[in-house]
């Protein structure tokens, strides 16, 4: 998209997880002969994406497709095994800890499960000085506390209960606590992997207006993980849609649920549960989703997609700009069959 | 006619040292033969313990202090607990979010599945096979012969899932009680076994009762619905107007708080507080610490459920209640 407001630029990614284990578990015999073999997770395939200045950019797939796993390598928490990630024109996945501080600070992440994220044995004022005094060792004490006071009002976390440990707060507080545990560093980046999925419908409400508000007064940038596709379609610019550690489809919020392109996309959208529609009329896919430790050939979504043809099967589709300015990886949508 | 499952002023409480918690206060509702109900609301609201109390499925310090269960007429809950265990996964079947609830790990699909059929038929193991293989053919398992050979953790989630409706389905249940079936399976998925557990009950005339937080998945498989809050149903109807008009403050908060669709980029309404926790359930109307329109009686006096000639189902509210 437009390279000029780029803010973060996710360059030919490739991550590969080896889990083949210890020693023992990795022999194996062929041909009478031991060897050794590696068992490798392909999580991300060759992704490339821009996330442009301001907007809410949503990573939408079933399980396992790979979205927290890019979430983390655009963090810089896990290096990528090839490819990219570049902080407003700046590399960033070659630094080293020390050149990579800052963007540290600029870029922060928000988890599921802030139970977890949260620190259970410091107080919400520990949680939310600690990282601010460390990233601004020049704010005095006090300048600290007033941060910590302003940011709580922000997340609409009364400041007086800022000596509570977060056991004290319910799901959604722990929630506003772990947004304000973000903002207290002032980031320019968000990476949010499942905000909402683990509160209840009321909650999830106050939070997805929270992220809306801090975007629109902060300027911030969001890669929002879900797989709620009601919640994508509410508060994105545009969105990813992943399938097997392949980007499949990248468009604009409405014209991706206006018109979605690729046949992965029109599965996952025509899945969506509506209030008020009766019955089932969504597409139906043959077969289970493969591994990504095998991964199949050509386009990975072939052995799922009621549009396969002999391409499919050897040649992966690379990622297009179709007429309606969305983009998908699609041999069928180039060769104009669908 | 008599109804399919009738549930009368039901007490569940759990005994804590602190005293006695009441997980559900007096719910009433009926389900005629192959009617679908849905029973909805947030974490906490007692969906699951009611779901569970309709067989006694209720594990210690929990019990049914008062209430009466009739399923197809007969008063099950006075039935002793062995007799309560001829009635589970028989006539009324459970499914569970977690399908390892109901799979061994250690035995084959074919295994688990022969066993429960010669449990309750007094035919040839061949046959049992044969009983199997059609079941898994109906939920639409591929290679069906393949499977009865495999373990569990060899199939996908959504997959187990759908072994487990079909293993639902072996005893020709007429009530089949969903917990959260679909929850922990991505959407494709989930739309692929609710449409297979829409069309077994319309099939089959089963009745469903589907407990869920998804007012979406509802509104696609039930023909009614049964709102719960803190341990009370505050409003219960026909699905539709459940959905469209929907009466009780509460009902009306959860369905504006969901997005509407159409890719407006509004500020959601959100209700603002939380679901009490059930040590202290506040005084009168459970919800009026949360409800916009809170009135004097509405602090000392529980509303009760109730209709009137103009609207379909029921709803427990002082707004109502003044209008009449
Ligand atoms: N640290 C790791 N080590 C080994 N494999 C991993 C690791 N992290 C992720 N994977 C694997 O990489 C693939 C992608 O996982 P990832 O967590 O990114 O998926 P996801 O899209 O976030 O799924 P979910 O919706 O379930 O959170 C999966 O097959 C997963 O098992
Ligand atoms: N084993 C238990 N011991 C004590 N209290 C319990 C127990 N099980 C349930 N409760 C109480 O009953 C209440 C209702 O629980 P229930 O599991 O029915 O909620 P639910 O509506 O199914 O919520 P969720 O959507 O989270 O599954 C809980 O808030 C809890 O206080
Ligand atoms: S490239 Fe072929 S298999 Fe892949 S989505 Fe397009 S039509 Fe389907
Ligand atoms: S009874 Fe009163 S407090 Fe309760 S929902 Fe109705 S108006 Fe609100
Ligand atoms: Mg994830
Ligand atoms: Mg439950």
């Amino acid at each position: 998209m437009t390279d000029s407001k780029s803010l973060v630029r996710i360059s030919n990614v490739v991550k590969h997880f080896d889990i083949s284990g210890g020693f023992l578990d990795r022999i194996s015999f062929s041909g009478g002969r031991p060897s050794l073999t590696t068992t490798t997770v392909k999580a991300l395939n060759d992704v490339s994406l821009d996330i442009t200045q301001g907007e809410i950019l949503s990573v939408v797939g079933e399980s396992g497709c790979g979205k927290s796993t890019l979430g983390r390598t655009v963090l810089g928490l896990y290096p990528p095994t090839s490819g990219e990630i570049a902080f407003r024109d700046t590399r960033i996945d070659n630094l080293s800890a020390r050149q990579m501080l800052p963007y540290r600070r600029k870029m922060q992440m928000v988890f599921q499960d802030p139970y977890a994220s949260l620190n259970p044995r410091m107080t919400v004022r520990q949680i939310l000085e600690e990282p601010t005094s460390f990233h601004f060792p020049d704010l005095s004490r006090s300048q600290v506390q007033d941060k910590v006071a302003e940011v709580m009002r922000q997340v609409g976390v009364d400041p007086a209960w800022a000596g509570r440990y977060p056991h004290e707060f319910s799901g959604g507080q722990r929630q506003r606590i772990s947004i304000a545990r973000a903002l207290m560093v002032d980031p320019e980046f968000i990476v949010a992997d499942e905000p909402i999925s683990a509160l209840d419908v009321s909650i999830q409400a106050q939070i997805l207006n929270l992220i809306m508000d801090c975007q629109e007064r902060f300027g911030l940038t969001y890669m929002f993980i879900t797989h709620d596709l009601s919640v994508v379609e509410h508060i994105s610019t545009r969105v990813a849609v992943m399938y097997l550690g392949t980007l499949c489809e990248l468009a604009d919020k409405k014209n991706l649920y206006g018109e979605p392109q690729h046949p992965y996309s029109r599965a996952l959208l025509s899945a969506i549960p509506r209030l008020g529609s009766k019955g089932f009329s969504h597409m139906r896919l043959k077969g289970e989703v493969p591994t990504p430790i095998n991964l199949p050939p050509g386009c990975v979504f072939h052995t799922r997609c009621p549009f396969t043809e002999e391409r499919c099967r050897r040649e992966i589709p690379a990622l297009r700009t179709l007429p309606n300015g969305s983009r998908a990886a699609c041999h069928a949508l180039e060769e104009g069959r669908i | 006619m008599t109804h399919l499952l009738e549930v009368q002023d039901l007490v569940v409480k759990f005994g804590l040292r602190s005293g006695d918690l009441t997980a559900l206060n007096g719910i009433n509702f009926t389900l005629d033969p192959g009617e679908r109900m849905g029973l909805v609301g947030e974490s906490g609201a007692g969906k699951s313990v009611a779901g569970f109390s309709i067989i006694n499925l209720i594990s210690k310090p929990g019990f049914i202090a008062s209430g009466r269960v009739l399923f197809e007429g007969e008063e099950i809950s006075a039935y002793p607990l062995e007799q309560m265990r001829g009635i589970r996964g028989n006539r009324i079947s459970m499914i569970f979010q977690d399908p390892m609830m109901t799979l061994n790990p250690v035995l084959t699909i074919g295994t688990q599945m022969v066993e429960t059929i010669l449990a309750h038929n007094r035919i040839s193991t061949a046959h049992a096979r044969e009983i199997a293989l059609e079941k898994l053919s109906k939920v639409y398992i591929s290679s069906p012969g393949k499977r009865l050979g495999q373990y569990p953790h060899e199939l996908s989630g959504g997959m187990r899932q759908r072994v487990v409706i079909a293993i639902s389905l072996l005893t020709n249940p007429s009530l089949i009680i969903a917990d959260e079936p679909t929850t922990a399976l991505d959407v494709t998925i989930q739309a692929e076994v609710m449409a297979l557990l829409l069309e077994l009950c319309k099939n089959e005339h089963m009745g469903l009762i589907l407990i869920t937080h998804d007012l979406g998945v509802v509104s696609q498989v039930t023909e009614k619905i049964c709102v719960m809050y803190a341990g009370r149903i505050v409003e219960q109807g026909p699905t539709e107007s459940i959905v469209t008009n929907p009466r009780h403050p509460y009902t009306r908060g959860l369905i504006q708080a969901l997005p509407q669709g159409g890719g407006g980029r509004g500020r959601l309404h959100q209700i603002p507080g939380m679901m009490p926790n059930l040590t202290s359930i506040p005084p009168g109307c459970a919800f009026h610490p949360r409800c916009e329109h809170t009135m004097d009686i509405c602090r000392s006096k529980a509303p009760q459920l109730f209709g009137d000639s103009e609207t379909p189902g029921l709803v427990a509210c002082h707004l109502y209640a003044q209008a009449r």
